[in-house]
């Protein structure tokens, strides 16, 4: 939690020495909580004070990344409870399994179905961010083998899932410089996996029963030397996991205990893919940085991948679409022509409304900054000019024979300007979008 | 270091209410069902500040639909044309705990179908099964007015949920809902002041505020799911927060919207699964992302995403 230059100034000697260059201490307080100056400008500072300011300046929640290159993937440094206050900082990092009992084929196999679940949704590229290797052999060679091959198949950012610390020297020792992510510490392993983790420089995770006990892991840790942890509540009911990934939530972030500053992991493990899919999602809404899953369905993954995307949205920046022309269906010359604004769900609702109608069109859409059709009118983002413009720069004229514009019924005010403008015939739509089907099944025939 | 202690200061909580009449109450259902009560968000506080659990409610059309996609028709082929055999399928083989019937044939671009028959509709479903009903609209504000005090009427003392209120169209619904006895919905597009707005509307012809769900439009997953997110969990607040206005428990309509949504309907689309699977998820998807901002009725379409999202309730609702 950042302090203001009154708390700091009450940290500093408050001699005024003008050593630090500033004429006095309260000076040099406020220059410090805008960061414009640093601590060890002042020579007589008390150590008690560094380590207090020090401890205010870090982020509440840690980050951590694991994996390398352009697969990288980085948790933590949430800032915010809910995500009208400001946009959530790491998107949740879905990653599914791969057991090293597979082996041969089998473990190409499901290799190669993990590496297929990626997706292209509206213009971004959305897909499973990292593998998990179980150590659901209780050998190390198998472990091994399995944690090589992910690697070999795409370096993907790997998890490391042993309880053995010996399996876990194994597979590091052959995929370290893949930074891979090493779980899980417990109580009883905690020392010979931090000193795997420090020694190859990787993330661990902290896994224990109690938020209490989970504390004293992340601490017992630190302490050897590992800055970067996870934290993963192991064995609890799906109920007392939500309930407490949300406390470690406020904790971390409202009291800013610092040993649960850190980002969560949560496994998914039970149940058939509908029932994964359920659990996975609700974690991802509360908090869990990263949600391992068994299940490789397409169809599982794409609506997890969807929340994904849709809870990490930035609140404060309507979702755009790309303003350009749709075709829906397969339109010809003589398809209807519409224009909508490019705010998202304005959008999606009148190309649901256009497909529901089973006549193909063109979609034209205009740039609104993000905003629905009666805000862009009132907010002369939608007059005829810029329907106008859109029309030229989509090239419009060339797509269709006819001279038929139809436009939202709610700026049927606009057609006398429009039609000045363009020189098209202008048609007035349905005011609701729901209407559409009719509209262009009746009145545009 | 010891953990220290959370505490939350909220004043308020989310009005609880009880759907449906027994005989006992003037009615003739045979079960009632009790929604709202939190006094927390969703997983803040312990588990006894959740509130009732979150209960399905199935959709049962007036008219048999025609534009369903084939993986919904399906589970339904044989009773479509018959709200009452489908409202008792919903009940008794996939477990629905209210029944949402929408008079989508009245609409008149829909069928323009009549008040006498939404009253026959609403008769036989009311015979056919013993849960709770709500009683949803066409959303053609004319029809509306002209149907729905009549169907309110046919299930008048059954503490029916009927809507929806809207900002510019609330008088004659609020009046007779008033008069039958039934709970309201009053709807607003993702809009906090306007839904207060509507809730005030209502209070000042003497509805009380008690007796009001609010429904706040509901956007699928991939479809705006992240406003309708965000107006939820802010209306919880404003609950715990003491806000009267906003104090109202929350239904949303999750089987209408996610079976818009392409994912749900495209038949080809290689690498995204089959699509008699997809549908079920992107309805079983956005119906659990809710329920993490805070809803108490889910209007759902699938039994297949029904049953899933049902058993995630129970896992984590007591009661």
């Amino acid at each position: 939690m950042a302090l203001t230059g009154l708390e700091i100034f009450k940290l500093l000697p408050k001699t005024n020495c003008k050593k630090c260059g500033m004429p006095t201490c309260l000076a040099f307080a406020m220059q410090l909580a805008q960061k414009r100056a640093k601590l060890e400008d002042c020579p007589d500072v008390s150590d008690e004070a560094k380590e207090k300011l020090a401890a205010a300046a870090a982020p509440p929640m840690q980050k951590v990344v694991f994996g390398t290159g352009d697969n990288q993937v980085q948790l933590g440094q949430e800032t915010v409870i809910f995500r009208h206050e400001e946009k959530f900082y790491s998107p949740t990092v879905l990653a599914a399994t791969v057991s090293d009992k597979l082996t041969g084929d089998d473990l190409k196999k499901r290799i190669d179905a993990v590496n297929s679940l990626h997706f292209e949704r509206v213009g971004t590229k959305i897909g499973v961010r990292a593998v998990a290797v179980t150590n659901d052999s209780g050998e190390s060679e198998p472990f091994v083998q399995a944690a090589a091959a992910v690697k070999d198949a795409g370096d993907p950012p790997l998890i490391l899932v042993t309880d053995s610390a010996e399996a876990m020297a194994a597979a590091v020792a052959k995929v370290s410089d893949s930074v891979p992510l090493l779980a899980s510490a417990t109580p009883e392993t905690a020392e010979a996996m931090a000193k795997i983790a420090k020694e190859n420089n990787c993330p661990l995770v902290a896994k224990a029963e109690s938020i209490e006990a989970l504390s004293e892991l992340s601490e017992k840790i630190k302490a050897q030397g590992v800055e970067d942890i996870v934290l993963s509540l192991d064995g609890l009911s799906i109920r007392d996991q939500l309930f407490n990934l949300s406390r470690i939530r406020v904790l971390s972030l409202k009291k800013v205990f610092r040993p649960l500053g850190y980002p969560t992991i949560s496994f998914v493990a039970d149940g058939d893919s509908d029932e994964q899919t359920a659990v996975a999602t609700s974690l991802i809404c509360k908090y869990s940085g990263i949600v391992v899953v068994d299940t490789v369905e397409p169809h599982a993954f794409l609506p997890m991948l969807t929340a994904v995307m849709n809870i990490y949205s930035d609140p404060q920046k309507p979702v755009q679409v790309e303003p350009k022309v749709y075709p829906i269906g397969e339109p010809n010359a003589d398809s209807p022509v519409m224009f909508t604004t490019n705010f998202s769900l304005t959008y999606y609702t009148v190309e649901s409304d256009v497909e529901a109608s089973r006549i193909p069109s063109y979609i034209l859409v205009v740039d609104t900054e993000g905003t629905s059709v009666l805000t862009a009118y009132s907010g002369d983002k939608l007059n005829e000019k810029t329907v106008a413009d859109a029309m030229t720069k989509n090239g419009i004229e060339d797509l269709v024979k006819h001279r038929k514009l139809i436009i939202p019924g709610y700026v049927a005010v606009m057609s006398g300007k429009l039609e000045e403008a363009t020189n098209w015939e202008i048609m007035v739509g349905p005011r609701e979008c729901s209407m559409l089907p009719k509209y262009l099944q009746e009145v545009w025939k | 270091m010891p953990v220290p202690e959370v505490t939350d200061s909220f004043t308020g909580s989310v009005n609880r209410i009880t759907l449906g009449a027994t005989k006992e109450n003037g009615g003739t259902r045979s079960s009632t069902v009790a929604v709202g009560g939190a006094q927390n968000v969703v997983y803040g506080g312990s588990t006894e500040d959740a509130g009732e659990k979150p209960v399905v409610a199935m959709d049962v059309l007036d008219s048999k639909p025609e534009d369903w996609p084939d993986a919904l028709v399906k589970p339904y082929k044989d009773v479509l044309d018959s709200p009452g055999d489908w409202a008792k399928m919903c009940v008794e083989e996939f477990g629905a705990e209210l029944i949402c019937i929408r008079f989508e044939g009245i609409h008149p671009d829909k069928g323009d179908k009549d008040a006498s028959h939404a009253v026959k509709v609403t008769e036989e479903v009311l015979k056919a099964v013993g849960v709770p009903l709500i009683l949803w609209g066409c959303g053609n504000d004319e029809k509306d007015n002209e149907v729905m005090p009549k169907v309110s009427g046919a299930a008048k003392g059954e503490k029916c949920l009927i809507g929806t209120i809207k900002e510019d169209n609330y008088k004659s619904l609020t009046a007779i809902a008033l008069a039958d006895g039934h709970f309201l919905i009053s709807e607003a597009p993702l809009d906090i002041n306007i839904a207060k707005q509507i809730n005030i509307l209502a209070s000042d012809m003497g509805f009380p505020l008690e007796r009001i769900v609010t429904f706040q439009a509901t956007g699928a997953l991939g479809y705006g799911i992240e406003y309708a997110y965000s107006i939820q969990e802010r209306q919880r607040i404003a609950a715990l927060s003491g806000d009267k206005i906003m104090a109202m428990p929350v239904i949303c309509d999750v089987g209408y919207e996610s079976w818009r949504a392409k994912e749900a309907k495209l038949e080809d689309a290689p690498g995204w699964g089959q699509v008699k699977d997809r549908g079920p998820m992107w309805e079983t998807a956005t119906a659990i992302c809710l329920l993490q901002a805070g809803v108490d009725i889910i209007r759902m379409r699938h039994p297949r995403a029904v049953a899933t999202v049902k058993n995630f309730i129970s896992q984590i609702w007591k009661g």
